[in-house]
Parts: structure tokens; C-alpha cells; sequence
């Protein structure tokens, strides 16, 4: 198989005495998605956020597209291909739909120091950003502000944003946080259009919607990995359903 | 250096520190309790001096004019919360700054229409009115002495009240989380008019103390002010501990600056604070 | 994107030729009061490029003004006026590198400390001015004869002329405006306003906010820096009360009280604060007292400034 398009091995993230994050290994392709899953506190949020650059690991290595990563900069992160959404909305909430994506879309041009030159006449970008709402559904609200979109709309904004800088990899975090059931099926459907040009990391609590979605299974537990395979083996395993399937879902 | 001036400017710089700490520690409460920034704070520390000014002239008597004094500083910062002050709570800080401005062309004006712009005089308390000598020809005045003892005795009183009352426990709960305090039962708005008025007092009782060595002159406030949020930036915003260690350094090193680099002397201060806000943005004892 | 609506540009239109018309049937001292309130605009104006549309509130923007000004009066011979091309070129640049050096000094700190460190430089340069002999010390320096520009021995106008300095004035707030729509709608100006809504997202798009940051705090000394040339050749005498915090609080006051973010917000402003002192300063030796209670109530009954009156909406 080709070389993964996201690699950690021992990952490791320690707060004091506190280890968030121990010792995680695991890997995605493109045309893969790989669902990272367990309960509340279980250091899945730190994993994307060693993996995004939003926080520097304390051991371990992260590999993207080939080359390592570990420890650069978010903003470093973000310009080798890595789109990153958040659990907690965090849009522009008084800039437009089109604006949010269009400023997501403005960063992959070399140097934003550019004074004259109206950025509305940027044409490409501004195709970017409108391919990116309409891959997301949002097509039709694109001049709607941040702020009068509805809870699912907003988290649809957060994947549009993300795709708009064209990235290889996407790590998502709970993008079905807060939904219904209509607007997570919408979700889902979206990400399954979305699987086949990207390598996906998807942390989520929504089992159907995980169990629907995920090639590859992690399932992590205080910090460490607690079992990662096909979710055939996952379901089928005893420690996984006792420690966390058992509990039923969200 | 001699020893002996040493020693002199030692306690001169931590007297003036701790007189900087009683305006700060209010400005830091005010401002790390209920996020409001009040540039018209200087303003009350003039206040003060006006009032012992005015109160020593009706009757004559130091002490009693300080207790009359302290009086209606908490009756003054009692009403200006309740008018205006209570109205900012939500607001964006820049209003807060330019309503605050505000206050201090009122304030100023006032005064003038109150006292006049002349400079005025308060003496130093009978009893108090003399030095200890240290050397032949040196001495130290005693009421100096005084007003670093009273300083400390506040400082501690207030250590007291926030750590060790049910009213300073509502006080640190408030600055963290106001909702929570208000779902608890507790009149927060009271309580925010408690603070408020507590802190116009330190520095009106600064003022008051003050009066005697630095007599009372139109823009004493002005002075005052930039250093106490100096104070409070660099102890950190909300931290009385902050502003006590803040304040003293500042006080001597304003003191020991105007002796040993006077071409730079006004800027040393400026100084310190950009060195230790470089280092530690927060401030020494601020929440990151 | 930055299309403002009909009303606004028609008003705009309106007072620019009402300005260019005025010196025509004004008189001197107004002739000459208005220039001052120009000046004051272009000044605001730089600040609020920090204030509105980056939200870096500085309280210490009276450093490249007041810089500029010296840099003005240190090139001013005696005797003749300085070569106005150059001299603005170099007051510009003064207040640009000061500008440069103390932004990579204060844009490590953010929100109130941020308004601390900037008031800190601030005082900083003002104590230095102040202590300065061979600056003037505290009574500053005199400019004897205002810049002149002379473009092979023709002299399309004469500064010492106040219609003419009027003019040139209104040229220049005229171009600082511009400058400001310019920079505002394009890719820099789009970072910039991002910036100020959420840095952290910009920072996880990619984007390098500090050095965007840093860029726009130059330019905005610099067009500060614009503002203290004009003042000091204006009024001939540059002292260190141009870097006091004074100047930089009052400026701070024009800035919010029009409008925050706005386009003529600061102009209103500034226009609405010296106004206002030359109104109530007619009434009453005790004016400061009138300003200081409205400049209370309008806090309390205008939340947005007075560019709120005018329902201008900003659009994002």
C-alpha cells in the first residue's frame, strides 16, 4: 500500500503529572477514514491537537505526507496540507459563509502581503471558496453572516473551511457535535463524498455515524490505545465493548 | 553609596511604594473583580487629599479628618457605581476607558469649582511632627515612617478580608465566574458596589495620607494614575500580592533612579515595565 | 465587499467639496481651526487602522506623531524651510522605524497589556524628549519657516499661506483616507479585519498573524507619523507634550467616540471633539466639565459612537 498520508508512533503528550496522550500509534491513507473513538476525557481531542500543531508533543514522532512534523508551528502544520476542524464551532461568526472560506481559501496563496489589488478580484480564491460551500452544502447561504446560520449550518461551515485550503488530510473533530438526526445524516452523507480525495481522522461519539463511516477503528481509553483495527474486529472485541460500547452511546 | 543615605532612600522608596500600592490594590480589585477599567482612579486619590485638606481646616484635627475622610470616600464611590459605573459591566473595555475619561474632565472641573487651582498645604499631624536623627547631620521625619506602618497595616487588613472572610471568599468567586456567584443567591450587584467603594477609598485614604509630605496640588491625580495601572500590569491584574511586590519595586526604583541615573530618571520605571512584560506578558503574578 | 451604502457616499462626496469650498467665504482663525481638525482626523484615522479594523488598542500613538514632528523640526534650517518632499519622506520614516522597533517589542502582549506596554513606550519617548537639552527640554523647539516645495524654481504653492496650507491638508486627509479604503479591501486588509474577529482560527488557517500585525502597526505609525509632520510645520513649535499620554488618550477619545471601525468615524470624531471644546469654551471657563458629561451620556445613551447615528453598517 502506499505510504500513509498520517503517521504518529509513540505519541505522547504530558500536562505535569497528567499523561493525556500515551504512547498512540496509528495511520491513515487517502481514500481512508480512520475514526478515533472513546469516552469523555479519553485524550482524543489532544490527539488531533499534537496532530494539528495546536499543541507541541512531549515524545514521539508525527509524519505528514512523508515528512516529519513533529513539534512545527500549527500555522506550519496548515500550509503542508492539514485542514483541521474544531468540536467547538470557531467561525467567524460577524464575517459571511463566503467570507469564512474565502479567507480559508486566501491562505494558500504564497503571501497575503498584498496591499493594493482589491481581494475581491482574486479570482481564483473566490472560486475556491465557492467550490468548497458547495462541496459543503452550503451553496445556497453563502452571503448569510456567521452568526444567523443554524447550529448544523455552522458546523457544515467548519468542514467547508476546511476543505477550502485543498488539503490532504482532514482532522475533524466531532463535526456531528449538537446535531439532529436529519442534519447528521446530512453530515454523514457529506463525508462520504469527502473520503475518496482525502486521508480522514475523524474523532466522534455518534457510533452509527462512526460504524457507517470508518475503515479503520481506534479506540482510545485514558490517554492510550486500548485496541485499533477494521470495525468488524473492533465490534467484535471484548475489552472494547466492556470498556466502552457497553456503555451505550451518546 | 553611605549607608546612612542608603538607608533614606530605601525607606523613602518603599513609603512611596506603599502608598502607590494602596491606589493600585483598589485598581486591581476593581478592575480583576468586575473587568472594569477605571482611568478617573487617580481622580479619587486627588479627592482624598482635598477632602483632608478641607476636613483639617473645619476642625482642625488630623485623625478625625481621615475618619470623616474615609467616610465619604464610601459614600462617593458608593453613588458613582450606582449612577454610572454599574452601566459598563457588559460593555466593551474601550468605552469603558472613554467614559472614564469622561469622569476625569468632571472631576477635574469640580475641584477647580470646589477649591480653586491654587496649591494647598496640610500639616503634618501634632505629635508626629518631628525626625528621628540618624546621623549628625541627617534625619528622618517621623510621619513618613507613619504612613508606611499605616500602608502595612491596610495591606494586612486586606489580606485578612480576602482570604480569611466570607466576604473575600465571595469577592475571589465573583472574579472568577459572576454567574455562578449571582445563582448562589448572593446579591451580586451589591457586592460589586461594595468592591467599587472599597477601592475608592484606598486610594481617597492614599491621598489623605499623602497630603502632609506631598501636599495637594491640581494634576496630582494624573501622575498617580499611570503608575498605579503600571502597578497592576506588572503585578499582575487581580493580584493584591502582585500589586504589593509591583508597587515596591517601583517605588524604589523610581527612588534609587532619580539618585543614581538622573538624565534617565523619568524613564526607569517605563523601563522595568516593559522589561518584565516581555518576559512574562501576564505579569508576575497574573493568570496566564 | 466594502461597498457602503448610498447615503454614505453621497454625505462623503457632500463634505469633501464643502471643505474645498469653505476656504472661499471662511475666515482666518476658521480657515485655520479646520486645518487643525484635519490634521487631528488623519491622525485618528491612522489609529483606528489599529483600533477598529485590528483591534490593537494602543495607548501610546502619540510616539510616531510626536516623533515625525521632531523629525521635522530637527531638518528644518534655521533660516528657510525644508525641502517638503524629502522632509515628509523623513518624518514618515522616523516614525515608521520607531514604530517598527516598538511593534516587535509591544505585539507580544495582548488586550490590556498590550494598552499598558504601548502607554509604557509611549512615556518612554516622552521622558526622553523632555530630559533632552539639545531637543528643547520641555519647552521644545521652534520650526521658523514651514516646508517648501520646489519642483525646478517653480513653487506650485506657498505653505506659509494658510488657504494654501488649508489645501495642501485636505489633500493630504484625503489621501490617508484613501490609502485606508485601499489597504482595508485588499488580501492584507482582509487579514488584518480576521485578525481582529478570531486570531487564533486565522492562525490555524495558516497565517502568520504576528508578522500581519507588526506590518500594520508600521503603517499606521507611518500615516500617524504623516499627521505629526503637518502639525508641527502647522504650528511651528514642537514640544514633548506631542508624545504626552494626554495626546494619545485624547486621540483615543476621537477615535471611539465617531465610530470604531468606520470609515469617517475618526473624522467625525475629531471633528466632534475639538467642536465641541470650542463650543463650550465660548460658554464657560469651565468647558472641561460640559465635555467630560457628554462625553458620559454619549456612553451611556450611544453605544456604537456617533457613526452609529448615522446607521452605517459595517459589513464584514
Amino acid at each position: 500500500m502506499a505510504e500513509p498520508a498520517l503517521r504518529t508512533q509513540g505519541l505522547q503528550k504530558h500536562f505535569g503529572g497528567l499523561a493525556a496522550v500515551n504512547d498512540v500509534s496509528l495511520e491513515c491513507h487517502v481514500g481512508q477514514l480512520h475514526a478515533v473513538i472513546g469516552p469523555n476525557g479519553a485524550g482524543k481531542t489532544t490527539l488531533i491537537n499534537l496532530l494539528s500543531g495546536d499543541l507541541a508533543p512531549t515524545g514521539g514522532r508525527v509524519e505528514l505526507l512523508g515528512r516529519e512534523v513533529t513539534g512545527l508551528a500549527a500555522h506550519r502544520i496548515s500550509q503542508l496540507g492539514v485542514g483541521r476542524s474544531y468540536q467547538r464551532t470557531n467561525i467567524f461568526m460577524k464575517f459571511t459563509a463566503f467570507e469564512n472560506c474565502r479567507l480559508a481559501a486566501q491562505a494558500r496563496l504564497p503571501s497575503s502581503m498584498r496591499f493594493v489589488r482589491p481581494a475581491a478580484r482574486y479570482r481564483e480564491v473566490n472560486e475556491a471558496a465557492a467550490r468548497a460551500l458547495a462541496l459543503a452544502g452550503l451553496g445556497a447561504r453563502s452571503d448569510t453572516v456567521a452568526a444567523e446560520l443554524s447550529h448544523g449550518e455552522r458546523r457544515q461551515l467548519e468542514v467547508a473551511m476546511t476543505l477550502a485550503t485543498s488539503p490532504k488530510v482532514l482532522l475533524l473533530d466531532e463535526p456531528l457535535a449538537g446535531m439532529g438526526a436529519e442534519e447528521s445524516a446530512r453530515m454523514v452523507g457529506l463525508l462520504r463524498t469527502l473520503v475518496s480525495g482525502h486521508a480522514m481522522l475523524l474523532v466522534e461519539h455518534d457510533m452509527d455515524a462512526v460504524f457507517a463511516l470508518a475503515d479503520r477503528l481506534t479506540v482510545m481509553v485514558s490517554g492510550t490505545v486500548l485496541a485499533s483495527g477494521t470495525p468488524e474486529q473492533i465490534r467484535a472485541n471484548a475489552e472494547v465493548q466492556e470498556a466502552y460500547l457497553g456503555e451505550g452511546d451518546e | 553609596m553611605d549607608p546612612v543615605i542608603f538607608l533614606i532612600q530605601v525607606l523613602n522608596g518603599v513609603q512611596y511604594g506603599l502608598l502607590l500600592f494602596l491606589v493600585a490594590s483598589g485598581l486591581t480589585l476593581i478592575f480583576g473583580i468586575m473587568g472594569i477599567i477605571n482611568l478617573a482612579h487617580g481622580s479619587f486619590y486627588m479627592i482624598g487629599a482635598y477632602l483632608a485638606f478641607s476636613l483639617v481646616r473645619l476642625q482642625g484635627n488630623f485623625w478625625i479628618a481621615l475618619a470623616l475622610g474615609i467616610v465619604v470616600a464610601v459614600a462617593i464611590g458608593a453613588a458613582l457605581e450606582w449612577l454610572v459605573m454599574r452601566f459598563l459591566y457588559q460593555r466593551d473595555h474601550l468605552y469603558q476607558v472613554l467614559l472614564t475619561y469622561g469622569l476625569i474632565l468632571i472631576f477635574e472641573e469640580l475641584r477647580s469649582l470646589l477649591w480653586g487651582d491654587d496649591v494647598h498645604g496640610v500639616a503634618v499631624p501634632a505629635g508626629l511632627d518631628f525626625s528621628i536623627p540618624l546621623t549628625e547631620t541627617l534625619s528622618y521625619q517621623v510621619y513618613r515612617l507613619v504612613i508606611s506602618l499605616a500602608c502595612l497595616s491596610i495591606a494586612a487588613g486586606m489580606y485578612w478580608l480576602i482570604q480569611r472572610t466570607r466576604l473575600g471568599m465571595m469577592i475571589r468567586a465573583g472574579s472568577v465566574d459572576r454567574e455562578m456567584v449571582q445563582s448562589l443567591g448572593i446579591d451580586i450587584g451589591l457586592l460589586y458596589r461594595l468592591v467599587f467603594a472599597l477601592g475608592v477609598a484606598l486610594a481617597a485614604f492614599a491621598g489623605m495620607l499623602a497630603a502632609p509630605v506631598s501636599s495637594v496640588f491640581p494634576g496630582m491625580g494624573n501622575q498617580v494614575l499611570i503608575l498605579s495601572f503600571v502597578v497592576v500590569v506588572i503585578g499582575g491584574i487581580g493580584s493584591v500580592k502582585g500589586a504589593l511586590v509591583a508597587a515596591l519595586a517601583i517605588g524604589l526604583a523610581d527612588t534609587f533612579g532619580k539618585v543614581l541615573v538622573p538624565q534617565i530618571a523619568g524613564m526607569v520605571v517605563y523601563l522595568l515595565m516593559a522589561a518584565i512584560l516581555l518576559w512574562r506578558p501576564q505579569g508576575i503574578f497574573g493568570r496566564a | 465587499m466594502d461597498r457602503q451604502p448610498r447615503s454614505l457616499q453621497v454625505l462623503l462626496i457632500a463634505g469633501v467639496i464643502a471643505l474645498a469650498a469653505f476656504p472661499l467665504v471662511g475666515e482666518k482663525f476658521y480657515i485655520q481651526f479646520i486645518t487643525k481638525i484635519m490634521i487631528l482626523a488623519m491622525f485618528a484615522m491612522s489609529l483606528d487602522l489599529l483600533v477598529g479594523y485590528t483591534g490593537l488598542v494602543s495607548l501610546g500613538h502619540a510616539l510616531p506623531f510626536g516623533l515625525a514632528a521632531y523629525a521635522l523640526m530637527f531638518v528644518s534650517p534655521e533660516a528657510e524651510g525644508a525641502g517638503l518632499g524629502w522632509s515628509l519622506a523623513a518624518a514618515a520614516g522616523v516614525a515608521a522605524l520607531a514604530s517598527l522597533v516598538v511593534g516587535l517589542l509591544v505585539l507580544r502582549t495582548s488586550g490590556i497589556y498590550f494598552i499598558m506596554v504601548t502607554l509604557a513606550f509611549g512615556q518612554m519617548a516622552y521622558y526622553y524628549v523632555h530630559d533632552s537639552k539639545y531637543l528643547g527640554g520641555s519647552d521644545g523647539k521652534y520650526i521658523y519657516v514651514r516646508p517648501v516645495l520646489e519642483i525646478f524654481g517653480w513653487k506650485p504653492f506657498d505653505l506659509e499661506n494658510h488657504t494654501h496650507f488649508y489645501y495642501v491638508a485636505l489633500a493630504l486627509m484625503a489621501f490617508v483616507y484613501l490609502t485606508i479604503r485601499v489597504l482595508l479591501a485588499s488580501p492584507f486588509g482582509r487579514v488584518i479585519a480576521a485578525i481582529k474577529e478570531n486570531e487564533h482560527r486565522m492562525r490555524m488557517l495558516g497565517f502568520a498573524t504576528f508578522r500581519y500585525k507588526l506590518v500594520c502597526f508600521v503603517l499606521a505609525g507611518a500615516l500617524a507619523g504623516l499627521a505629526g509632520w503637518l502639525a508641527a510645520a502647522h504650528d511651528g513649535l514642537v514640544n514633548p507634550e506631542m508624545l504626552s499620554w494626554h495626546q494619545s488618550g485624547q486621540l483615543l477619545m476621537m477615535v471611539i467616540l465617531g465610530g470604531m471601525g468606520t470609515p469617517a468615524g475618526p473624522v467625525l470624531g475629531a471633528a466632534a471633539l475639538k467642536l465641541l471644546e470650542l463650543g463650550f469654551q465660548g460658554w464657560t471657563k469651565h468647558w472641561q466639565l460640559l465635555l467630560g458629561g457628554f462625553i458620559v451620556l454619549s456612553v451611556l445613551l450611544i453605544p456604537r459612537g456617533l457613526a452609529q447615528l448615522f446607521e452605517w453598517k459595517r459589513r464584514g
